[in-house]
């Protein structure tokens, strides 16, 4: 079950793809600022905190790109 | 006592008692193989798996540790986010291929890989070690979250009568693992889950609402608070190791042995890619509890008379349930406290399992018993899991509390270490298990020595480099020196042509 299942190798796209999210909650000198504000929430605090969703729609992308219909768990 | 809350909390534990006995049931397999007890079949779907990975990562520990760190330390404590946010998109690029190797040769546990893959039961041997080493005072960690509870819902907490809900709660669990392996904590996950969305989606709606929103909350804490100081003087500080503690911890995370088994435990390697594009749905959720420390620092409930005992013995560690007491009616003050009780038994399952399979397969059966059948295997893999939780549960009854926590930290520093033999042995066999276990052996020593300077207190390292002061994680730094090592050993290995390149994998087993 598991051979019908060959994805494509991650190619440097990808790869960059996958690096986006990371690297935006990993340059803390950029976000480590009150403003602007988001209702209330401080600039640091909702910054990272809309990176989660956002990193799973990287992921998603990715996932459509490697991974070809019906090819199995 | 609080009576309603515990009436809720005791109903909903025994339900899960019941249903994790009942789980041996659940798609039954012949339990007497390991890959059976130990990964469950290896049959669960992108959904179970989402439930699985998410108990076993987001862990009781998390809940009560990461608004008290938010609540004492404030910024700093948010380095839970960006480690969530990093941890997927690299599981996502790695581990699959793991997984098919792993699949193909029957290999339970990571060091199961390394010990084919390098043709090295040595090097394996270090990494299951490791690996154990590292397992133990997390689970016992797991209990803390328990007795935190216990001590809110009004129970007395000390002496023997103290210790026995934790007692009778470890013992349950101990036995249900037993019996069903893998399986109790995936079908667990599953109640514990909607118990942790349903309290931390109400109280992140309701506290804020009922304190004038979160412009009100975040106003009234001071500015030093909300932010990491910045860079100053030469000297990196608090910006440079809450960027490596992020990371680092990441990248530990990944080979966590729970982490692998859950990993392991999945249907296939697509499942895995799909589970990771929802994970980050746990993320939003850490977020959320991070921010209840700003929600518990506002709101004053520590200075409370009804609540400040609870404090004075708890500290921050009560941030959580004491918004839980402070602002939500008693019944729903046992569904919160219960999903933390849960929250703490499917991580300590898995991790007790994980700790098992790594003795049994890279411990017992390497060195001790290499001609025992695949049920005396599976059952010394069960004995051991029983020994492991009765340990950590000495260790939680008869050691302060603080060793576990500073043991925990360590932890994370010695997992790192076993990064570079599995992560190269995914990609290429150019490295010698001879020069991997030097790396190995050199991360761990300056690791433990540069955690002992700070008296096993902090993970913080202030590296000096041309005029500049760098502190970041020390289990980041350790891992660099381990690879440098690695890799200079290795080219001298090569060049005196004694490198041992036998391989039970080939080139095919790797793919995406």
């Amino acid at each position: 079950m598991h051979s019908t299942s060959t994805p494509r190798k991650l190619g440097w796209l990808q790869i960059v793809l996958l690096a986006i999210p990371c690297i935006a909650v990993l340059i803390v000198p950029w976000f480590n600022r009150l403003e602007p504000s988001l209702f209330g929430i401080p600039f640091f605090y909702w910054w990272q905190l809309v990176w989660v969703p956002l990193s799973g729609v990287f992921i998603g992308i990715v996932y459509k790109m490697v991974v070809a219909k019906g090819s199995g768990d | 006592m609080n009576v309603v809350a515990s009436t809720v909390f005791i109903g909903l534990f025994v339900f899960i008692a019941i249903l994790g006995f009942a789980s041996a049931h659940w798609r039954k397999g012949d339990m007497s193989h390991l890959h059976e007890w130990g990964l469950g079949g290896r049959r669960f779907g992108a959904w179970i798996s989402w439930f699985l990975i998410g108990g076993d990562l987001y862990t009781a520990y998390t809940f009560i540790a990461v608004p008290a760190l938010v609540f004492g330390a404030g910024a700093l404590g948010f380095f839970a986010l960006p480690y969530t946010v990093v941890v997927y998109p690299m599981v996502f690029a790695i581990l699959p291929r793991l997984w098919v190797v792993a699949r193909k040769h029957n290999y339970v546990t990571a060091s199961d890989f390394v010990a084919g893959r390098f043709n090295s039961p040595g090097l394996a041997l270090a990494i299951a070690v490791t690996g154990i080493v590292a397992t133990m005072p997390y689970i016992a960690l797991q209990l803390v979250g328990i007795q935190v509870v216990i001590g809110g819902l009004g129970f007395p907490t000390h002496g023997f009568i103290g210790e026995l809900p934790l007692i009778i709660a470890f013992t349950v669990l101990a036995v249900f693992t037993y019996t069903s392996g893998l399986r109790a904590p995936a079908s667990i996950a599953v109640v514990k889950d909607l118990l942790v969305y349903i309290t931390i989606i109400a109280m992140i709606v309701i506290i804020p609402i009922k304190m004038g929103g979160f412009g009100h909350i975040f106003a009234a804490i001071p500015k030093d608070h909300l932010l990491l100081p910045p860079i100053k003087d030469g000297n990196t500080g608090m910006i440079s190791f809450y960027t490596t503690l992020a990371f680092g911890s990441a990248l530990a995370l990944m080979f966590y042995p729970h982490a692998t088994t859950a990993v392991l435990a999945a249907k296939g390697p697509n499942t895995l890619r799909r589970n990771w594009v929802f994970l980050p749905a746990y993320s939003f959720l850490l977020g959320l509890i991070a921010m209840l420390g700003y929600v518990a620092y506002a709101s004053g409930i520590d200075k409370l008379p009804e609540l400040a005992p609870y404090f004075a013995e708890y500290k921050a560690q009560f941030a959580m349930p004491g918004l839980l007491l402070h602002f939500f009616p008693s019944w729903f003050v046992g569904v919160g406290f219960a999903a933390v009780a849960i929250g703490a038994l499917v991580p300590a399952a898995i991790m007790s399992i994980a700790a098992a399979n790594l003795f049994t397969r890279n411990i017992y059966k390497a060195y001790i018993r290499p001609d025992c059948t695949v049920q005396q295997e599976t059952s010394m893999a069960k004995m051991f899991s029983l020994l492991v939780k009765f340990g950590a549960l000495m260790f939680i009854l008869f050691l302060p509390l603080t060793y576990a926590i500073q043991l925990q930290l360590l932890g994370g520093i010695l997992i790192l270490q076993t990064l570079p033999a599995i992560v190269s042995g995914i990609y290429t066999r150019w490295f010698d298990a001879k020069a991997l276990l030097l790396g190995w052996a050199t991360g761990l020593g300056w690791g433990i020595w540069a955690a002992s300077l700070t008296g096993f207190q902090k993970s913080g390292y202030a590296l000096h480099l041309g005029g500049w002061v760098i502190p970041a994680y020390i289990g980041l730094y350790a891992v660099i020196l381990n690879l440098v090592v690695a890799v200079i050993a290795n080219l001298v290995i090569r060049k005196l042509g004694v490198a041992n390149d036998n391989d039970a994998t080939e080139l095919a087993d790797y793919v995406g």
